[in-house]
């Protein structure tokens, strides 16, 4: 096999296909998967590929479809349940925190239910409160729960794979506004979903920048403003945000000194606040040259009007004026 | 009842013009009135999101105007009605003002929601509408609430939950049914059944078509009706609402109807929809109501022709003036971002 140019859509694609090739345990249900509505070009005719038995389009009915999965789980299969937007996960909650979570731990680590939640960040566009959230920090909360957050091409299809292929619960989050993303890719080589963890993806001197999925993005468009100003950033992308390791973050900034964390979430409570703590709470403070800082969504609901929606999400310039303001 | 509703979901059947003895005049061109103002204010708001004036989603219940006509012509102000992510007709048949449904759609500071919640977060409390949102079946339970809460406050407002065939498939529609049964709650359930849920048709999606198979189970007095007959609906939830208000508790309206457009926003999305045709939306417009009506009144000499061309005229230009105004109101300031998250 030869290396490939895949899109973040494609990757997530390929890894569907390649799961469902090898493994013929997994299955996958959600809505819309038999129209190429909900879920961009990510899952285009596996239908038609691996029919509708192993591909399901359900009904209206999370709470019940996410239950399902984990029974299935629990009986030997490897499912994999398709939000295509994350706040229609809420009506999952219980399958997701109180059973998924919990199995293992509380009959002594004797069943795991190897299920994977896939849930779609799918935001802008004036679609406002119901229909923008991007809860990892929630998820990241349970300890049970693995939460990966793909920003790469890469990762994206090969976190995917380790994610089904892992025997915990996973909730996998990809974002629609990193769908375009480009990359050429080697053949899948499976990976182990427990010794993945945050990896330095750029270097740099000045600055650790650390996020995760759509904002690594950012980070990483940043990093090529920055240069202009002559501050050289070093950017983290977190991948797996629970458990967290934060070694290799604590790494980083014994280099740099620096730290900003941006996350597409609220601050309250939230990924950035983990982060820093994570960071701060091992390292002893004299490596810091300037205090801690996190971008992150102003903490009300997404807002529809488009006036508004400019404010609302972090951006380029959100970072490099922080950047610029702790380097002063 | 069952043969009755396989009738309504075949899409060959009710296209003859409806049968309106008994129903004073007035009552009938306020029908007339209100169908073709919804009907015009959507298509306007379709041709706009064409366009890319609304930059956000607008699903569109063209074809399904009669339903919400027809049961707020039994409610007052005081009721606490409920929608969904379709709601429009829901907000102007209890008599929104046309500015303000354009101005939140538009997101400017004069809409019904202030421009915080465009087409799919609609709220107009004064004229009874307590809100509409996009999570499928997120207020059915909180219109079973409202209707507790008239029993406690001793009111004879009733509640009302209007949602659809796919929100049937949410279990907490089945708690709200049993709660409201349970509570004695004055909730009116319509369930406006048009056959999809996005892209699906409901035969692939839940063993029998029938929604008000649920009434029955929780033993909650139910009807089935022609959703695209004025009349009956109107009849309908005017039989069970008066003994909502009389305190018997619950009831059920199914409506069997039809979109014109697709999904969301303007198109047909034939080629997406499973079970979804040209041939079928082509029947489905021959069961027009506002088409259903205008026959039996012209039939019956109760209106001409250019009368009924005049009455279009006068709501298009209500609707331009409304349009332009809205396109020229501003936008919310930066601070209602943070200044509306927690009550002033
Ligand atoms: C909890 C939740 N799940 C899924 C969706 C996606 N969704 C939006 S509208 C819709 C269809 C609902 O169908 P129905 O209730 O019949 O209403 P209709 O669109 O026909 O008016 C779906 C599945 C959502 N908005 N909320
Ligand atoms: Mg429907």
């Amino acid at each position: 096999m030869q290396n490939k140019l895949y899109n973040y859509g494609t990757a997530i694609l390929s890894a569907f296909e390649y799961l469902l090739e090898k493994y013929p345990e997994v299955f996958v249900m959600g809505q819309g998967l038999w129209s190429p509505w909900y879920v961009g070009n990510s899952m285009t005719n596996l239908d038609k590929k691996f029919g509708k038995k192993r591909i399901i389009d359900t009904p209206v009915s999370e709470s019940a479809c996410t239950g399902a999965a984990v029974g299935a789980s629990l009986a030997g299969l490897k499912p994999i349940v398709v939000h295509p937007r994350m706040d229609f996960m809420l009506y999952a909650m219980d399958a997701i925190v109180n059973q998924a979570a919990k199995w293992s731990h509380m009959i002594g680590g004797q069943a795991n239910p190897c299920v994977t939640i896939r849930g779609i960040i799918n935001r802008g566009g004036e679609q406002g409160a119901q229909h923008s959230q991007a809860l990892h920090a929630w998820f990241a909360h349970i300890p049970g729960l693995r939460v990966v957050m793909p920003y790469s091409v890469a990762d994206a299809r090969d976190l995917f794979i380790a994610s089904v292929l892992c025997k915990d619960p996973v909730i996998f989050i990809d974002d629609r506004w990193l769908y375009e993303q480009e990359d050429t890719l080697s053949p899948i080589v499976e990976l182990d979903l427990k010794k993945e963890g945050p990896k330095c993806i750029a270097t740099g001197k000045d600055l650790t920048i650390v996020a995760s999925g759509y904002s690594t993005l950012l980070a990483m468009k940043a990093k090529d403003e920055l240069e202009k100003y002559k501050i050289s950033a070093e950017i983290m992308d977190l991948r797996v945000l629970n458990p967290l390791d934060s070694s290799p973050l604590i790494e980083s900034i014994k280099k740099t000194g620096r730290l900003i964390v941006i996350d597409g979430g609220w601050k309250n409570c939230g990924m950035a606040g983990e982060v820093i703590a994570a960071i701060v709470e091992n390292l002893d403070l004299n490596h810091f040259k300037s205090s801690p800082q996190r971008i992150t969504l102003p903490d009300a609901p997404a807002p529809t009007s488009r006036e508004l929606e400019k404010i609302y999400y972090p951006d380029v310039h959100k970072i490099i004026n922080m950047s610029r303001f702790i380097l002063q | 009842m069952e043969n009755f509703f396989n009738d309504l979901i075949n899409p060959n059947n009710f296209s003859e013009q409806i049968d309106i003895q008994g129903f004073k005049e007035d009552k009938l061109f306020y029908f007339l009135r209100q169908m073709m103002l919804i009907r015009l204010v959507e298509n306007k708001l379709a041709s706009a999101r064409r366009d890319n004036i609304i930059g956000g989603p607008v699903h569109l219940g063209v074809g399904q105007e009669a339903i919400a006509v027809g049961v707020a012509s039994n409610l007052n102000k005081s009721d606490r009605v409920f929608g969904a992510h379709r709601s429009h007709a829901h907000v102007l048949s209890m008599g929104a003002d046309i500015f303000k449904l354009f101005a939140e759609v538009l997101g400017r500071d004069s809409g019904l929601s202030r421009g915080m919640g465009g087409s799919m977060h609609l709220w107009d409390q004064p004229n009874g509408f307590y809100g509409s949102v996009p999570i499928v079946s997120g207020t059915v339970p909180l219109a079973v609430g409202a209707g507790i809460a008239a029993s406690i406050q001793k009111t004879n407002d009733i509640a009302v939950s209007y949602f659809g065939d796919g929100a049937m498939e949410e279990g907490v529609v089945h708690e709200s049914l049993n709660l409201a049964k349970i509570t004695n709650a004055p909730v009116l359930f319509v369930a406006e059944n048009n056959l999809f849920s996005s892209h699906m048709h409901i035969s692939l999606r839940q063993p029998s078509s029938m929604l008000s198979r649920f009434a029955i189970a929780n033993n909650i007095p139910y009807q089935v009706v022609d959703g695209n007959n004025i009349v009956s609906i109107s009849n309908a939830a005017k039989k069970l609402i008066n003994n909502l208000r009389n305190g018997d508790g619950p009831g059920f309206i199914e409506a069997v109807t039809y979109r014109w457009y697709g999904h969301v926003d303007w198109r047909e999305d034939v080629d997406v929809g499973v079970n979804r045709s040209n041939m079928d939306i082509k029947k489905w417009k021959m069961r027009d109501p506002i088409l259903r009506l205008k026959k039996a009144l012209l039939d019956k000499n109760l209106i001409k022709e250019n009368e009924i061309e005049s009455l279009e005229n006068d709501l298009n230009s209500a609707i331009n003036h409304a349009w332009s105004k809205s396109l020229s109101a501003p936008f919310p300031p930066k601070e209602s971002l943070l200044s509306r998250v927690y009550a002033k």
